[in-house]
């Protein structure tokens, strides 16, 4: 389907990151957006409070909390919207329990994460990439997300329109991570027409209430969605349920329904992932990066290679699910693998465990509150390649 | 409760006998459900009986109406319902049914939950759902207890009661529910007992009906974990207090509507006032400062 035109603000604009995803999140369909204030990913439902009104049939609540926030779009999505929300760490700290119930509900959702130092309060105007594990594991129990992570103002827009079909196609939360420098970083961003923007439909079942329950797989492993007032008198639950939606609490159901939940992503997972290469064939040395750490990565590359190293460059577009076959593969060529991420060493262990011993792999840390120095990552390559 | 329990109870508040044969409950349960899972002398049976009396009443289309629970014994309400149902979080019905509500405001959104679910967990949403007064009716189940989790004491357990983690009796003050959600904005507040179920159907009836924020606390018995612990008998003995427990005063300042077991339980419908709508100052807001730029959101036939 084509994006409505309503929502496309058609043109070659100079944005921020924030207010890029906010054109993405509109062009993709969201008109519903429930938030809570927080640095430094403010701007994001602003705009949304500002665009709605004029774009027409949505609107933006400011919730109480991030609690209540993280629920009102569930609440939406129930009643056939595509919703979001758009936080920073506190806050997706807070909407945990919230993600969880998403996962079970199965509904398509998006969180825009504009993330900051922490831990805790940290440091709110500061970039870091601590939230990189959290919004893969934050909530309790076994379940899985998507997640991208933008490293340009122009990715923010198109990521979070790919976030959003990717939501409704595989019915689960999908996080658009931004590093505060990317959300408040100023450069050319071109929005198309809307007929040249690809919109993902909602997978509505096809059935009729007699023939239908909520958690019959109907498209592959998905279910066919319906919405609050058709007539299909539904219900869903948090709880371990049955494909009727109704709670069961035991072994099998448990069984079945997480199984179904997980199964649904991984299956999918080449379908899902994306990464960018660049000189990653033959290099000795291929450096793993996401988000704006990509960009200082791409730096200190070109200056190692005008020392005469061979080394790569795998940018994580989305990061979960990783690109595992790929990256065992690159470490069974490699001699090392570099992870440069904005944090104490997250996703590092991720790659470790891919690389299985094939090749060393190297942490370059940051705690957060600036990025990388091209420097630094550079040493690292060159450490690496001695 | 048992049958001839809950016959008694009707009777003692005027349903006809009649009206108890031809039960609307069946029609709105999901039959394949059931057994539920309530003890035996429960109150939350009884409401959700006169809650089908009062959807019957309305004679609103199902299809348009949501339900939404959060968690505990009340919390299951949702679950039994042949409705758009929705069973959330512990103490998120009320954020839930805002996002459904104002994502499709022709439905009608009801919100039936406990008292530890909405006023303490959910205390938040609470107050700010009755300050926005967005069109959602809450159901407050008031068994002065957490039902679900054993028996711990709740903002609502009377002074002196004993729960789990008040083992002395419980020494912390109550919130009085009315007086909380009247001051902050609620335009519908009544408060009936599972003795009284004509007047609590009606109360439900016009609390539905009610363009607003509404809502109905209903006193109801947990002979499992509150009465019994407290030396309080069975849930009929309890039905039965109430009878003699509670005053009828609509229109009582809520100011004096707190709930102490040595105190008469004041009952009855306190608010009924008229306030703007959330949708309707959304949308007199946006068009006056949008013009032409703006359509009018929710509205069907120039009817919100
Ligand atoms: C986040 C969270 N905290 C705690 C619980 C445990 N819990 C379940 S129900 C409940 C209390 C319910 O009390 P109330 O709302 O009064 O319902 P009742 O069972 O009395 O009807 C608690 C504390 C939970 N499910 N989730
Ligand atoms: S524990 Fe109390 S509130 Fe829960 S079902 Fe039993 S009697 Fe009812
Ligand atoms: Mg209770």
């Amino acid at each position: 389907m084509k994006a409505d035109p309503k929502g496309v603000l058609t043109g070659i604009h100079f944005m921020d990151g924030n207010h890029a995803a906010c054109e993405g999140a509109l062009a993709a369909g969201c008109r519903f957006a429930a938030g809570y204030p927080i640095t430094p990913s403010t701007e994001v439902v602003e705009r949304f409070a500002a665009r709605i009104p004029v774009v027409g049939d949505g609107v933006f609540i400011q919730m109480e909390d991030e609690l209540a926030s993280s629920i009102a779009i569930q609440g939406a999505v129930w009643a056939g919207r595509k919703a979001m929300t758009v936080t920073s760490g506190p806050g997706i700290s807070l909407m945990q329990e919230h993600i969880g119930l998403a996962a079970t509900y199965e509904i398509p959702l998006v969180f825009i994460d504009v993330m900051r130092g922490g831990p805790s309060t940290g440091l709110p105007t500061l970039p870091a990439q601590g939230d990189i594990m959290q919004v893969k594991w934050g909530s309790h129990g076994d379940y899985e997300i998507i997640t991208l992570a933008t490293s340009s103002p122009q990715e923010c827009f198109d990521l979070t329109i790919k976030a959003f079909n990717l939501a409704e196609l595989y019915r689960c939360p999908v996080f658009v991570l931004l590093d505060e420098v990317v959300g408040h970083m100023l450069e050319k961003v071109v929005i198309p027409e809307a007929d040249e923007i690809e919109v993902q439909e909602r997978l509505w079942t096809k059935k009729t209430p007699e023939e239908y329950w909520p958690y019959d797989p109907e498209y592959g492993m998905i279910p066919g969605m319906v919405k609050a007032g058709d007539g299909y008198r539904i219900h869903t639950t948090g709880l371990t349920h049955d494909h009727r939606g109704y709670p069961n609490l035991n072994t099998k159901t448990q069984y079945e329904m997480v199984n179904r939940m997980i199964n649904k992503i991984k299956d999918n997972a080449d379908k899902i992932i994306e990464y960018e290469e660049d000189g990653v064939e033959g290099a000795d040395i291929v450096v793993i990066a996401y988000g704006v750490t990509t960009r200082v990565a791409k730096k200190a590359i070109e200056d190692a290679r005008k020392k005469g190293i061979k080394v790569g460059l795998l940018k994580l577009v989305v990061v979960w699910p990783m690109p595992e076959k790929r990256i065992r593969e690159i470490a069974k060529n490699a001699k090392a693998l570099i992870v440069a991420e904005g944090n104490m060493g997250q996703l590092v262990y991720e790659v470790e465990r891919l690389a299985a011993g094939n090749c060393p792999t190297t942490l370059v840390p940051h705690p957060g509150g600036g990025v990388h120095k091209p420097e630094t990552i550079e040493k690292a390559i060159l450490e690496a390649a001695k | 409760m048992s049958e001839k329990d809950m016959k008694e109870t009707y009777e003692g508040a005027g349903v006809s006998p009649q009206d108890q044969a031809d039960n609307p409950v069946d029609r709105i349960l999901r039959q394949e459900r059931m057994p539920h899972i309530w003890c035996p002398g429960c109150g939350i049976g009884t409401t959700v009986n006169c809650f089908a009396r009062a959807l019957e009443k309305l004679n609103i289309d199902l299809d348009n109406l949501a339900v939404v629970s959060g968690i505990g014994c009340t919390g299951r309400v949702a679950g039994y319902l042949k409705v758009d149902s929705f069973h959330t979080t512990h103490g998120r019905a009320i954020p839930f049914a805002t996002g459904l509500k104002l994502a499709n405001p022709k439905m009608k959104v009801v919100v039936y939950s406990g008292d530890g679910d909405l006023t303490a967990i959910g205390g938040n949403h609470l107050i700010h759902a009755a300050r926005r007064n967005l069109d959602i009716t809450v159901i407050l189940v008031n068994n002065f207890t957490y039902g679900m989790t054993g028996g711990q004491y709740a903002p609502t357990t009377p002074f002196g009661s004993i729960q789990t983690t008040m083992p002395y009796g419980m020494y912390e003050h109550q919130f009085n529910i009315p007086k909380l959600v009247a001051a902050a904005g609620a335009v519908y507040v009544a408060r009936w007992t599972v003795y009284q179920v004509a007047h609590l159907t009606r109360a439900m009836t016009e609390a539905i009906a009610k363009k607003g924020f509404s809502l109905v606390e209903v006193m109801s018995p947990c002979p499992t974990l509150y009465l019994r612990r407290n030396r309080l008998g069975e849930g009929i003995d309890e039905v039965k207090r109430f009878k003699e427990w509670a005053v009828r005063k609509d229109g009582a300042d809520v100011n004096d509507v707190g709930i102490s077991r040595d105190k008469p339980l004041i009952i009855g419908k306190f608010v009924d006032i008229e306030r703007d709508e959330y949708i309707d100052l959304m949308n007199r807001q946006l068009s006056k400062k949008l013009g032409d730029r703006y359509t009018l959101y929710g509205v069907e036939n120039g009817e919100v």
